[in-house]
């Protein structure tokens, strides 16, 4: 299968990039790793005129420690995030990046391309939800950082301009005390999950000073579970407390049946993986060492 | 010689290429240990570069949607699938088929294995899933049972039910045991 003809236009820096897409107008298209535009483009889904390539621009794919935070270049692939120790200092970004699709995907897709593409079913967005994450673009006007609670809109849509480009993704360090955990449920490595959860906790001793808890693959963007982090909240983290949270967890999926289940099968998915993720979280913020991985169908 | 690469697949150029409105861009890709330098329609995908002009068919297209794995090489030393990813991407890159596995006549142990094993049927999938162990192997010689799991999660076999490929990584394995960490020549 071949895409539709196109011109390719390879920059050489960011600030070339946005350049170029402002000259090119609304038929460009910006290439990342390509694990979804390309299959999308062959299938003629997507019919762009012109590519910009970014992969031969030096400088941005690094991950580094900076303070309080861990800065991603835009361009950092998923197996880079999965080997990284640094990046391993947040076991949730490790769960995550060792759970994109299969190894050859993880090789090239990037992390980058995964918040601007912001496909409902990825993975990135529902697990940087959790933890204080900010978006850091370019444009031909200059730079400006979004928290990415606002950088995505809808589905398949974000904030950024037709001529900006992501540079960073940059993550606080969660406090000590604090543990994450993603879960998605998959019928096979290479496809996007049924259901995913993220769930990350912030302990004081017995009691949950603060919950963050994300849904992936059941509404237009990631789902903010608000009701189910109030069950956490305040309180020590139990089979009553996880149960309550469970079952927000439930109310506030609001999926598509299609040919992975039907809405209801996914609402009673979501809700396992909640409590499953909040479990290893536990764990986590109580310091214990704790291997997650995605379950299969 | 520049080759020259003008359309993209099978259906290769009647007309020459040099019509208005056809873009081509010059590459240079080192495959197997030997260089190319072609001249490329951007939409032409890596895995038709290296079967169709460069004739190197070892590589297969299975699915042609990201799914399936038979056109699994290395680029770069790491796994790709090369159905999802333009031939002007792989521009100054080294590119690593299944046909680089044997040298001089004499199969890999990689190859060996899946043959003592029984480790294909069909052997459509078989190249693909030979360079996904290439690249577990380069990176960790002793992998469990769940490392190797996860390192062929992207390559679908039709026949085997997979466990006499486990067999064949494993046995595999053993031979890359004496082989140094990231060894590029382990044979």
């Amino acid at each position: 299968m071949f895409p539709r003809a196109f011109q390719y236009h390879r920059a050489g820096s960011l600030k070339e990039a946005t350049t170029m897409l402002a000259q090119l107008g609304d038929e460009a298209k910006l290439l990342a790793g390509g694990q979804s535009l390309i299959p999308l483009m062959k299938l003629r889904f997507a019919n762009p005129k012109h590519l910009v390539d970014l992969n031969f621009i030096p400088g941005v794919a690094y991950i580094k420690e900076d303070k309080n935070t861990l800065r991603f270049g835009a361009l950092t692939r998923h197996s880079d995030i999965e080997n990284s120790v640094a990046a391993a200092r947040i076991a949730v970004l490790h769960d995550c990046a060792a759970g994109i699709a299969d190894v050859q995907i993880r090789n090239r897709g990037t992390i980058g391309g995964s918040l601007a593409e912001a496909d409902p079913s990825g993975d990135w967005a529902v697990v940087l939800s959790t933890l204080e994450t900010t978006v850091r673009c370019v444009g031909p006007q200059g730079e400006r950082t979004i928290p990415l609670s606002q950088f995505i809109t809808d589905a398949y849509t974000t904030l950024l301009a037709k001529d900006e480009v992501v540079r960073e993704v940059i993550v606080k360090l969660p406090p000590p005390g604090s543990g994450g955990a993603y879960i998605a449920f998959k019928r096979a490595a290479p496809v996007y999950p049924t259901a995913s959860a993220a769930v990350h906790l912030v302990m004081n001793n017995d009691i949950c000073q603060e919950a963050a808890i994300s849904l992936g693959c059941v509404g237009l963007t990631f789902t903010k579970a608000s009701e189910a982090e109030t069950a956490l909240r305040g309180r020590s983290v139990n089979e009553k407390t996880i149960q309550g949270a469970s079952e927000a967890a439930r109310s506030a999926a609001d999926p598509q049946p299609d040919m992975r289940g039907s809405a209801e099968y996914k609402r009673t998915l979501v809700a396992a993986l909640v409590r499953r993720a909040i479990e290893v979280a536990l764990r986590r913020a109580q310091g214990k060492r704790c291997e997650v991985s995605h379950l299969y169908a | 010689m520049p080759k020259t690469a003008t359309k993209p697949g099978r259906a290769r150029s009647r007309k020459k290429s040099t019509d208005a409105g056809i873009q081509e861009v010059p590459i240079r890709v080192n495959v197997n240990g030997k260089a190319y330098a072609v001249s490329v329609e951007p939409r032409l995908l890596l895995v038709e570069l290296l079967r169709e002009h460069l004739d190197l068919t070892g590589t297969h297209v299975g699915c042609d949607t990201t799914y399936c794995g038979a056109c699994t090489v290395l680029m770069n030393g790491k796994t790709v699938k090369s159905c999802t990813l333009f031939a002007v991407q792989a521009d100054g890159a080294e590119i690593m088929t299944v046909e680089g596995l044997a040298r001089d006549g004499e199969l890999h142990s990689i190859q060996k294995a899946f043959g003592d094993c029984h480790g294909l049927q069909c052997g459509y999938c078989t190249p693909g899933l030979m360079m996904s162990t290439y690249q577990l192997l380069l990176s960790n010689p002793q992998p469990n049972e769940s490392e190797i799991r996860k390192a062929i999660a992207g390559n679908t076999c039709r026949c085997t039910g997979y466990q006499n490929i486990f067999k064949a990584i494993r046995v595999a394995a053993e031979k890359a045991k004496g082989a140094q960490h990231g060894d590029q020549v382990f044979r």
